[in-house]
């Protein structure tokens, strides 16, 4: 693996870890306010009158910006993987089912390019919206609208493994299609189907955020990384802290993410 | 006419079609009402369904379907259930102003990733490739709400260079032609900024992708060998050939181009169909949804078409 691959992944985990261990690298909760007046605004390294230490500093209602920078990472990320966990079932289930089984290729082929055609934000914006904002919401409408290139390109490395001579020989052995597709293909094309959803996970962290800056996403007062950067939006004259944490951490994913994928494309 | 052309032609109803009916199930199968809506919560079950009936919401779904489609072909969108207004009028403003901010961004973002990628293929120099393919990497992953407030931070709270709000200024009448077209650019100058830098990234990372694909190729070294200069090299034979799977996924991405358009309107109170979309779907204005929905998809749809005519201009292979 690159060194840049490498660097994207550390980082990856660094910040999954800083969201599972956010209760230990914090001293208070993301939602605590003590007192509104003498706590907020204060800038990122500050020690307020209570001797609690700030590291980002904090918000208008004097909430500690670090706190909900890991607080919210635990809903950023967790929506956003489980999100490409669903966008991944669907598209080796819709790509191998095209691939496998001839007289539906046409249909779910013509499906997927159709669902490509669709802008996703449109298509993000009318499920969010319709329907109540909440997690599990954005896990579904992240998910289904994120399934198609997974299925493109499962559709084409199946077919691509098809023709070589083990799948003959697995196939003579009497297996059924789809154990031989679970066995003995899917093992094979793994690596650039985990790249495109290493991708795919960057962009899932993108538009989670994007959703909930909108107040279309997590509700608060849970707080998600998009709805930080939206809170931060109200205070960019006097207090720029708090909307530009939230919004590097996510810069951060997203680039560790594409440096990650690139490395496993290179790899296989 | 060419093959890929005509089947692209046959396809783009079925598209726009299968977008509109998806967009008519999802709205019509959501909970939330826009007569309930309208009225507030104070309305009794007697007004709303009077109110329900008026809008013509009463009647069975494929009713009310067939209805859309047949006024809808006929370029009737409806009245908007919040403004009052027909829905045509509005967007019939509001789609010039995303056409020209996409349209530039494209254009933009496309001529300097492309140059970009062309620099980062011809360096000789070990670090160049890497440095910028981690700065093409870290644009493309910026989000582009976020990237807007921070350009807004910097230009308008800090330098005070430029507007952030709106397409042009509140005394816009009052303005000479050439003060108005000034106040124009300077509102255009932030969303442009915003799309095009995130482009960059994207379309030079495309690029690299398929100028390295060629790099090895033996007309190249053919064309060294004759003795044509580098830069005659990269124009007339590297970049000719070397970008024509760009000008195809340059179709390809128009959806998501749109998409990152639709963020960058509503941060900027960008006049364009994104804003007018965000707001409608915000007050469950089924109508304006329905069209706005309708007008990016036929957007995305005749871009792809632009896109596989102009493959068709670059590669003779298509042509053949």
């Amino acid at each position: 693996m690159r060194a840049s691959a490498r660097i994207g992944l550390l980082l990856l985990v660094l910040l999954a870890a800083g969201a599972i261990f956010a209760a230990r690298l914090t001293t208070v909760g993301p939602g605590d306010v003590i007192d509104v007046v003498r706590t907020r605004f204060l800038p990122p390294g500050s020690i307020d009158d209570f001797g609690i230490f700030h590291l980002l500093g904090t918000d208008r209602l004097g909430r500690d910006v670090w706190s909900r920078l890991l607080f919210g990472a635990r809903i950023s990320l967790a929506v956003a993987s489980l999100a490409t966990v669903v966008a991944l079932a669907v598209g080796i289930a819709v790509g191998a089912t095209a691939a496998l089984v001839r007289p539906a290729t046409t249909v779910l082929l013509g499906l997927t390019d159709f669902s490509l055609a669709v802008p996703r934000v449109v298509l993000l914006l009318l499920l969010a919206s319709l329907w109540h904002p909440s997690a599990q919401l954005s896990v579904l409408t992240l998910g289904l609208t994120g399934w198609m290139p997974i299925a493109r390109l499962a559709y084409a490395e199946t077919m691509g493994q098809l023709g070589r001579p083990y799948v003959d020989g697995a196939r003579v052995l009497g297996g059924s299609r789809f154990r031989l597709f679970r066995r003995h293909v899917l093992p094979n094309v793994a690596p650039s189907l985990l790249a495109a959803a290493t991708l795919g996970l960057g962009s899932a962290v993108s538009l989670e955020a994007g959703l909930s800056f909108l107040g279309l996403g997590v509700q608060p007062p849970t707080p998600s990384w998009g709805s930080l950067i939206a809170s931060g939006r109200d205070t960019v004259v006097n207090a720029p802290w708090v909307g530009l944490a939230p919004g590097i951490a996510l810069v951060l994913v997203v680039l560790s993410a594409t440096l990650v994928a690139d490395g496993l494309e290179r790899k296989t | 006419m060419p093959r890929g052309f005509v089947v692209g032609m046959l396809r783009a109803p079925l598209v726009i079609l299968g977008v509109v009916t998806l967009t008519f199930l999802l709205l019509h199968l959501a909970p939330g009402d826009p007569a309930s809506y309208l009225l507030g919560p104070g309305a009794t079950a007697d007004q709303i369904s009077a109110v329900r009936g008026a809008l013509g919401l009463e009647q069975p779904l494929i009713e009310q379907y067939g209805r859309w489609i047949g006024r809808a072909v006929r370029g009737d969108f409806g009245i908007s259930i919040a403004t009052g207004r027909p829905v045509l009028g509005m967007l019939w403003e509001a789609w010039p102003a995303t056409a020209i901010l996409v349209g530039l961004s494209i254009l933009l973002s496309y001529l300097i990733g492309i140059l970009v990628a062309a620099v980062q293929a011809t360096s000789r120099r070990r670090g160049v490739d890497g440095s910028l393919s981690l700065l093409t990497a870290t644009l493309a992953a910026l989000p582009g709400y976020w990237l807007a407030f921070a350009l807004v931070m910097l230009f308008t709270y800090t330098l005070r260079w430029l507007p952030a709000f709106g397409a042009t200024g509140l005394d816009a009448d009052y303005l000479s032609p050439g003060a108005r077209l000034t106040d124009r650019l300077a509102h255009l100058a932030l969303p442009l900024i915003t799309l095009t830098l995130i482009g960059i990234g994207t379309a030079a990372r495309y690029a690299r992708g398929a100028l390295r694909a060629v790099a090895r190729e033996p007309y190249l070294l053919l064309a060294r060998a004759k003795g044509a200069g580098p830069v005659r090299v990269l124009f007339r034979h590297h970049l000719r050939n070397g970008l024509i799977p760009v000008v195809a996924l340059l179709g390809l991405s128009l959806p998501a181009l749109f998409s990152g358009a639709v963020f960058v309107e509503g941060v900027f109170a960008w006049p364009g169909v994104g804003t007018v979309l965000i707001q409608a779907v915000q007050g469950r204005d089924y109508p304006v949804v329905m069209a706005a929905t309708t007008v990016s998809a036929v957007m995305v749809v005749v871009g792809s078409l632009v896109a596989e005519l102009l493959l068709r201009q670059v590669d003779p292979r298509v042509r053949a």
